[in-house]
């Protein structure tokens, strides 16, 4: 059997705005040659800084801009081969959670519009009980459907967010930074959420984050990327425990709480 | 020598800070952590003598002993140009787009140590190699949208620096940049504080970049204090509930945790007008007690320089 | 809490809710018919039955000044109307689809400024007649490009936004999500720049009647109050006074509001006020 998402050999290349009138800028290539695979049910952690890459991958696993070699392959279908009516039959199957829970749901429209919208996009015409239970699923009362996102709180939005996100009863679900704008308590309380989604829907993940404090609770297998390239892929337990390449080591590092004057005593320096 | 004591801040009938006392001796690095919201900026910008207008503030600060309460904004201003410094989260908002940075960072060298154009150069050459600036004699002649968000990041310290401050504030100073960058800004303040003998007030809500950092540690929560001491026992040995939800919510390092759900804090941070009048944690606690709410917990003495506020605590003194 | 409204939006909204009463009151009632001539009582003074007296005709200014508002706010309404609303069409597909029909839609825009209104009726004139419809086709035509370039820059930004990006992920096609995403989200903007427009609209319209390429006799009209009024400067010089600070009132009515209604929804000006 396929994996749910195959992604093969993906690369994509964006041109540059010319710095001088005369030369050419050589163009800047966000993703090179990336390539994974994610079964159901499972969770694959890409963790990158600004400007790896991260954010052009997802958009490319989601459809919404196609690579320049390579291709994505979700249920064993080539995504970027589909017809535009193809794709659109096949998106409630995977659907996207963002950073920032501010910007990812209409300031003019109620919450329950929002969490409605993949469902009416599929035809749905009568989902107000579907968007009830999704906005329940996620720990939120029904009433809060009528209610607009300047009232929520972050983590509210953020679990508004997720209801739309799991409305259609997707198979994979990509979230991008989805955790990295909440305070502490209110991440652990979404993590949490997101474990059990993951289990009751069965659900694969993307799980995309710059800050490797986070996959070890989530994420089966770990991608790390840098400008673009594959720095290291493995499971993520075994790259927490031994990291293969020094830029691991140090994004490990700058995740883990380790007070400075133990760190300064194990080395021998005097404070 | 900075302290402060019982300073509480008031916004009309939100309580931003209760009871916050704080003392800063040279050299020491004080790490602020808690989540937005708790009043860790307001600290910050109350050392500073910098409170929005609207700001009513009771309680004490004094600089080398001097009482500041009440001192009129011209001093304050004197000290925020010699004695004190602070660095932001976005130093691309701190930085004049239009002014080459060692120009900014010559300014107050000019203007209050009354530095000569050479001789100011010279020192900002000297600064820009101290905060580990690369190719500094370039740098000089760069504009801010030139350089990478961890060399601002330098070229705001170095400014902060400019005038030889004995208190260094920084607010989230590493939550903009990328981990590997935020780990080189923090060595950084390490080592300045080390070579100045300056003292480092370190405000963030990122635990990991507090603790590779500070020496002492300072947990707030609803305007106020309620843990700190030494950064390693506070972090190995957490005795306030919110300190120990707020190190338990991390997900652990240790492989074996895959899908296991992290002990949470229910509910969210509360606003500054809805603060419950005894204990700020109250209704958020997994521990309380009948007196939470209506009473505040008083500063129990845990250890030798270690303290926290919970009523935990006292019946347990008692 | 209730923030103060800024003086210009009050006072703006006064004075376009007077005109626009005026103009409603007039479609019912005018104290005379604007049309009845009276040689005999032609200049008369200021009296009670002719409350600004009357024109070289006899016929009476308070019940012209009423007609002729109706036909400069309808005029007005018109043309910004349909200007805007081809305009934002334009603006709203370049955003949507970008690339060469983005590039296409823009540089017809720009060709659009570069072409003056004036000249337009003029040619219109020329080639049909006079008439009002000319008038509103030459305002309406100068309004397209102007709500083209609006539409377009606020809904590039909307664009950007996550929830525009989960609404793609819902499976909704680009002229969905404008419907659904872009318009209501620009929709501010767009307001503020119809009011401001209107106040250009109404200046425009009397100038063109003013030349004579706008409304036809015995229509009434500011431009051609002023225009008639213009010989007998001398002889009655009120009789240009009063129109002309009727399309003072107008557009200064329309430009505060205009004004006043981006300094309470732009967030950017709202932080610096406060």
């Amino acid at each position: 059997m396929s994996a749910l998402l195959d992604v093969r050999g993906v690369s994509r290349v964006y041109p540059r705005p010319r710095r001088v009138l005369w030369r050419a800028e050589p163009p800047l290539v966000a993703v090179d040659d990336i390539s994974l695979r994610l079964e159901r049910g499972q969770t694959l952690g890409i963790v990158g800084e600004s400007g790896s890459g991260k954010s052009t991958l997802a958009r490319m696993i989601m459809g919404f801009e196609a690579p320049d070699v390579g291709e994505v392959r979700f249920e064993g279908q080539n995504l970027h081969d589909l017809t535009p009516g193809a794709l659109r039959a096949l998106r409630p199957a995977f659907q996207m959670i963002f950073q920032d829970p501010y910007g990812s749901l209409d300031p003019r429209r109620p919450v329950g519009w929002s969490v409605g919208q993949p469902l009416r996009a599929m035809g749905r015409a009568h989902s107000t009980r579907a968007v009830h239970e999704a906005l329940e699923r996620v720990g939120l009362s029904p009433a809060a459907a009528t209610r607009y996102p300047h009232e929520f709180s972050g983590g509210q939005r953020q679990r508004i967010a997720i209801a739309r996100a799991i409305a259609t009863r997707p198979c994979l679900l990509v979230a991008d930074e989805a955790v990295s704008a909440l305070d502490v308590s209110v991440r652990a309380q979404i993590m949490n959420l997101l474990m059990e989604l993951q289990e009751e829907f069965a659900l694969a993940m993307v799980f995309i984050t710059h800050d490797l404090s986070v996959v070890s609770s989530l994420c089966d297998d770990l991608l790390v990327l840098r400008h673009g390239k594959t720095i290291e892929q493995n499971a993520a337990q075994r790259i927490l425990a031994a990291p293969q390449s020094d830029y691991t080591a140090t994004l490990l590092a700058a995740a883990q709480i380790t007070p400075q004057s133990h760190a300064a005593t194990a080395k021998g320096q005097s404070p | 020598m900075i302290t402060a004591e019982d300073l509480t801040v008031r916004f009309g009938a939100g309580a931003a800070l209760r009871g916050v006392s704080l003392r800063l001796a040279p050299g020491q690095r004080v790490g602020v952590v808690g989540e937005s919201g708790c009043g860790k900026s307001m600290l910050g910008l109350a050392l500073m003598g910098m409170l929005p207008d609207a700001a009513q503030m009771a309680g004490r600060i004094t600089v080398d002993g001097a009482d500041l309460s009440a001192a009129p904004e011209a001093t304050w201003r004197a000290l925020r140009a010699r004695r004190m410094a602070m660095i932001f989260q976005e130093p691309t908002a701190a930085l004049n787009p239009l002014q080459r940075v060692g120009e900014a960072v010559a300014e107050p060298l000019r203007l209050h140590l009354g530095l000569s154009r050479d001789a100011a150069r010279d020192r900002v050459l000297a600064l820009f190699e101290e905060t580990g600036i690369q190719e500094p004699e370039a740098k000089l002649r760069q504009y801010p949208h030139e350089l990478s968000g961890g060399q601002r990041q330098r070229v705001l310290i170095a400014l902060a620096l400019a005038c030889d401050p004995g208190l260094l504030i920084a607010d989230e100073p590493t939550t903009a940049l990328d981990a590997h960058v935020g780990l080189r800004i923090t060595d950084l303040l390490v080592r300045l504080t080390r070579t100045r003998q300056m003292a480092l007030v370190f405000i963030s809500h990122d635990l990991a970049a507090v603790a590779r950092t500070v020496d002492r540690l300072v947990v707030m929560y609803g305007g106020e204090i309620v843990e700190e001491g030494p950064v390693d026992q506070v972090l190995s040995d957490p005795q306030h509930p919110y300190t120990k939800g707020l190190i338990g919510a991390r997900p652990p390092f240790e492989p074996g945790h895959l899908r296991r759900r992290l002990p949470v804090i229910p509910g969210t941070v509360p606003g500054l007008v809805d603060l419950p009048k005894g204990c700020r944690f109250a209704g958020r606690c997994a521990q309380e007690m009948p007196q939470c709410a209506g009473t505040r917990a008083p500063k129990v003495q845990t250890g030798p320089e270690r303290s926290a506020a919970c009523h935990l605590l006292t019946e347990a003194a008692q | 809490m209730m923030r103060r409204l800024p003086v210009n939006l009050i006072l703006g909204g006064a004075l376009v809710a007077v005109m626009t009463a005026v103009a409603l009151i007039s479609l019912v009632w005018t104290p005379h018919d604007y049309t009845a001539l009276d040689i005999s009582a032609k200049f008369a003074a200021p009296s009670a039955t002719h409350p600004l007296g009357t024109d070289q005709l006899g016929r009476d200014v308070v019940s012209m000044l009423m007609a002729a508002t109706v036909n400069s706010l309808t005029v007005a309404f018109v043309a910004v109307g349909i200007g805007g609303s081809i305009g934002t069409a334009l603006g709203l597909a370049a955003s949507a689809y970008g690339g060469w029909a983005e590039a296409v839609v823009m540089r017809l825009v720009d060709l659009g400024f570069a072409f003056p209104a004036i000249l337009f009726a003029i040619m219109l004139a020329a080639a049909f007649g006079p008439s009002l419809s000319i008038a509103i086709l030459a305002i309406a035509f100068i309004n397209v490009p102007i709500f083209a370039r609006v539409a377009r820059g606020a809904a590039n930004q909307i664009w950007t936004r996550d929830y525009v990006l989960a609404g793609q992920a819902a499976g909704l096609g680009r002229a969905r999500l404008t419907f659904d995403h872009i318009l209501p989200n620009i929709a501010a903007p767009l307001i503020v720049q119809a009011t401001i427009e209107f106040a250009v609209a109404i200046l425009a319209e009397a100038a063109l009647s003013y030349l004579g390429l706008g409304a036809q006799p015995p229509m009434p009209s500011l431009g051609r109050m002023l225009a008639e009024a213009q010989t007998l400067m001398y002889l009655a010089p009120q009789l240009s006074i009063y129109p002309g600070l009727c399309i003072i009132a107008a557009v200064l009515g329309f430009g505060l509001l205009g004004d006043g209604l981006r300094d309470v929804t732009d967030p950017r000006l709202t932080k610096a006020r406060t």
